[in-house]
């Protein structure tokens, strides 16, 4: 076990190693200058020519990479070429919103997922199997940005039950963790449900029943935790599938998380910001990935960590 | 002639450029009470030397003051730090003398020592500041920007109550770019302690103080007791949170939960509120200092053909691009607004003529036509603008493709000389930095603009135009302010006839408020404050 975690570590690295790398080189390729940005449209291009300098923008790529990642593995994410601030400071300032929304959106989609998933299952072919399939079919494709503008408008503006937007209550989370796990909530019944048919034609499910265990006990003892199996592997990728959601979701929740940071960055070619982001949000995904593989196992002993 | 100027209206009415009466305080207004604010993005920085977006632009100007400012609702200056001030006959020395007993957020009393300690800042390299360049003209400023020096020559502190600017250069703009937020008064201690995070703790003079800083979520700035302005600002506390989308805003308006969005209207959105009366009674209309143009890059054929660039001109129906964005903009005649002195008022521009057009592209050997790129930046309303000059542009022959890319890439083509024939500036479009007719020319018309990475897409560069230009900035002497702005009017209709541009439209301002807000219209598209002058709206349900 502890050879697997060393080994999957060092691979976090250099995946992480990786990342970096190419984000860099991709922020480096891109046809938009920084320092013109930070300059703004009065520099004279003697202060333009300050600040490439200042900032090491005028060095080649590898100086720059270089300086970069010397920084990084001593913690230093750099300063905001726009609001100079610490990238550190201004992420770890927005990383708890964003976890706490990915928490959110994660036990809603397992709520709304896996429930659609085995009632499907369970009354496969008939008219609510089919209801839920195309409930969760439009929650796959419906895009988010709509999704939580309706829910808004219907759920807080109309009926008053939640705010408007906004950040810090349980009532502020409900509507965005909805939007951001109707869509995950949309591929986990489907795959719950075929899951659970195929555990339902089992032997050892048609033992149980043989035996007479009750209907409910055959479901949550036997079936369930078999036909979990693949979904819990899901999370793990799923992680990577909310960083691209929370920029949107975020955005219209108002909700203070990274992905408003990220998106800004973006349009402003704040490359330090828009580095961190990406690290943080790799790290996510690979932290993700690792704990889902490595919880499998006490799901389903068949499993072995090598 | 040496003028001497004091606080007084009747004085301050000889003064360069315009400077009119002084505010009248609005008999109907109440101390108290606290209104919220909603933006989309998180404000940057707050601090003065470097925040350069119109979001955080009116928040350093209710936290910090300058040695100028203007009355408000208007582009009239008026003093603001100074009590008064004297300009040397040649109109290159300045002398300013300070309001005594004005104190910053920390207590300490302000002198001529910050004054030039703040002009030293915001010119030094180090800083990095965008607004570095308005201060070309100050003696010393070469020396300043090359690193040199670590202090502006042309600014000496007389006494702790007299500061002396002196330019190397007469420069008629140079008041406006001291009442420009890059001139606020910052205190030595207080920068120095925080270091790069002086945006995030700013100290100042101004009518509020920042009381909390959430990253993501809010602003509050709580109305500074102590403020040297008597009775002002009305209000106790500002919120602005941060993070909302425009719609959503526009529904917490609509809900009472907020009392100005920030970012305005949504345009999905505009038609259905203005169909409202009792919304659209909320909602104050107001010019604004921008224009959006299309540039004909005149480095690139055909565009360096003048009849090709004139027949452009003749074949975009400015009527139709204004109804695309449900009308809230009026047609452009030329560069500069209707609103900004130098206006040419009897300018009707080049008419909507496509067959004429036809016939001039004939003419210059273009009887087909020609295949060419519109580059515009890629959001909503642009693109679809873009769209009705693509067609607009197919109907005398001109195959333009569209090419929609972040702003930061469109300004990037636009800064190489071979990139981007036809930019339309939507979205990055020139709103000015001060309301003098010198700010539309130099970085976007002028030669000095004309370079690489430079802001003059057009690429136009005409030697004799930047002279006159410099000799209209050079007159300094306020009986002669009708002559300058002959100039300035002249300067704009001799680039028109050089066609580098598309005058498309000038944009209005709409900002929509809750029924509980005071103050006058003026105030809520005052040209130097958006989206509203905080320090002098007030909200009327206080007892």
């Amino acid at each position: 076990m502890a050879a697997y975690l060393i080994r999957r570590l060092i691979q976090a690295a250099l995946i992480l190693l990786g990342v970096s790398l190419v984000t860099f080189f991709l922020l480096y390729l891109l046809p938009a200058d920084p320092v013109r940005q930070i300059a703004g449209r009065s520099a004279t291009a003697q202060t333009v020519q300050n600040i490439r300098e200042q900032l090491g923008l005028d060095q080649p790529f590898v100086v720059q990479y270089w300086r970069y990642l010397s920084g990084l593995v001593q913690g230093d994410f750099g300063r905001s070429y726009l609001q100079k601030s610490e990238v550190a400071v201004l992420i770890w300032a927005r990383l708890p919103a964003s976890l706490l929304l990915m928490a959110g959106a994660i036990s809603c989609e397992l709520l709304l997922g896996l429930t659609m998933g085995i009632v499907a299952a369970l009354r496969r072919g008939s008219m609510t199997d089919q209801s839920l399939m195309i409930t969760s079919f439009i929650g796959v494709s419906a895009p988010q940005f709509v999704v939580g503008l309706l829910l808004l408008y219907v759920f807080a503006v109309r009926l008053g039950w939640f705010p408007i937007g906004g950040y810090g209550t349980f009532r502020h989370l409900v509507l965005p963790s909805l939007t951001l796990g109707i869509l995950g909530s949309g591929w986990y019944s489907r795959m719950m449900r075929s899951s659970m048919i195929d555990v339902l034609r089992q032997d050892y499910i048609r033992t149980a029943r043989a035996k007479g265990l009750a209907r409910r006990r055959v479901i949550f003892r036997h079936a369930l935790p078999n036909a979990i199996l693949p979904i819990i592997a899901m999370i793990g990728i799923d992680i990577g599938i909310f960083m691209g959601g929370i920029v949107v979701v975020e955005s219209v929740f108002g909700w203070p998380g990274i992905g408003q940071l990220a998106w800004q960055a973006i349009q402003r070619v704040d490359i330090p910001i828009i580095m961190g982001v990406t690290l943080v949000s790799a790290c996510a995904i690979v932290l993700g990935n690792l704990l889902a593989d490595l919880v499998t196992p006490f799901i389903d002993p068949r499993i072995r960590l090598r | 002639m040496r003028l001497w100027l004091t606080s007084t209206a009747l004085a301050l009415s000889l003064a360069v450029p315009a400077i009119a009466q002084d505010y009248v305080p609005d008999p109907m207004a109440r101390q108290g009470g606290s209104i919220i604010i909603t933006y989309k993005d998180d404000v940057a920085t707050l601090d003065p030397a470097i925040g350069y977006d119109w979001q955080n632009w009116s928040m350093i100007k209710s936290l910090f003051d300058g040695l100028m400012d203007y009355v408000p609702g208007t582009t009239n200056l008026r003093p603001g730090l100074a009590s008064g001030y004297e300009i040397s006959e040649d109109g290159t020395v300045f002398t300013f003398h300070l309001l005594a007993g004005v104190k910053f957020h920390n207590g300490r009393e302000m002198t001529a020592d910050d004054v030039k300690y703040s002009l030293d800042r915001v010119t030094n390299p180090a800083t990095q500041s965008p607004g570095a360049g308005f201060f070309g003209s100050i003696k010393g400023f070469d020396a300043m920007a090359d690193g040199s020096a670590v202090s502006l020559e042309g600014v000496e502190v007389i006494d702790p109550l007299t500061v002396r600017i002196t330019l190397s250069r007469p420069d008629a703009t140079f008041l406006h770019v001291l009442a420009l937020n890059f001139a606020s008064v910052v205190p030595k201690e207080a920068v120095e302690a925080a270091g790069a995070d002086f945006g995030k703790v700013p100290v100042g003079t101004g009518a509020f103080k920042l009381e909390e800083w959430t990253i993501g979520q809010r602003l509050i700035f709580a109305r500074n007791t102590d403020y040297w302005r008597a009775g002002e600002p009305y209000l106790d506390q500002i919120t602005f949170e941060v993070g909302q989308e425009p719609i959503v805003a526009l529904l917490r308006l609509q809900n009472g939960e907020i009392d100005v969005p920030g970012d305005g209207i949504p345009p999905a959105k505009f038609t259905e509120v203005m169909a409202d009366p009792a919304q659209a009674a909320r909602v104050v209309e107001g010019g604004q200092l921008h224009t959006g143009y299309i540039t004909l890059n005149v480095k690139m054929p055909p565009f360096d053909n003048l009849a090709v660039r004139q027949a452009v001109n003749m074949s975009i129906n400015k009527e139709r691009v204004v109804q695309i964005i449900n009308g809230r903009a009026v047609p452009a005649t030329q560069p500069l607004p209707p609103s900004m002195p130098g206006y040419t008022q009897d300018y009707a521009g080049y008419a909507f003529d496509p067959e004429a057009a036809k016939k001039m592209l004939a003419d210059a050997g273009f009887p087909d036509g020609f295949e060419t790129e519109l580059f515009v930046m890629n959001t909503d309303p642009n693109p679809r603008i873009a769209q009705a000059i693509q067609q607009d542009l197919s109907n005398v022959g001109i195959k333009a493709a569209i090419k929609s890319l972040a702003q930061a890439n469109v300004i990037a083509a636009g800064g190489e000389p071979d990139q981007a024939p036809m930019i339309w500036s939507g979205g990055m479009a020139w709103i000015a930095d001060f309301p003098d007719p010198s700010n539309f020319y130099g970085p976007i018309l002028g030669c000095a603009g004309a370079v690489q990475g430079g802001w003059n897409w057009s690429w136009y560069c005409n030697p004799a135009l930047d002279d006159e230009a410099a000799m209209a900035d050079s007159i300094t002497d306020p009986a002669k302010v009708d002559e300058r702005m002959a100039m300035w009017s002249d300067i704009y209709m001799k680039v028109m006839a050089d066609a580098p541009w598309v005058p498309v439209f000038n944009e209005q301002r709409y900002t929509m408020k809750s029924a509980r807000m005071g103050g006058a219209d003026a105030l809520y598209v005052d040209p130097v404050s958006i989206p509203v002058n905080y320090d002098y709206v007030y909200v009327t349900d206080v007892q």
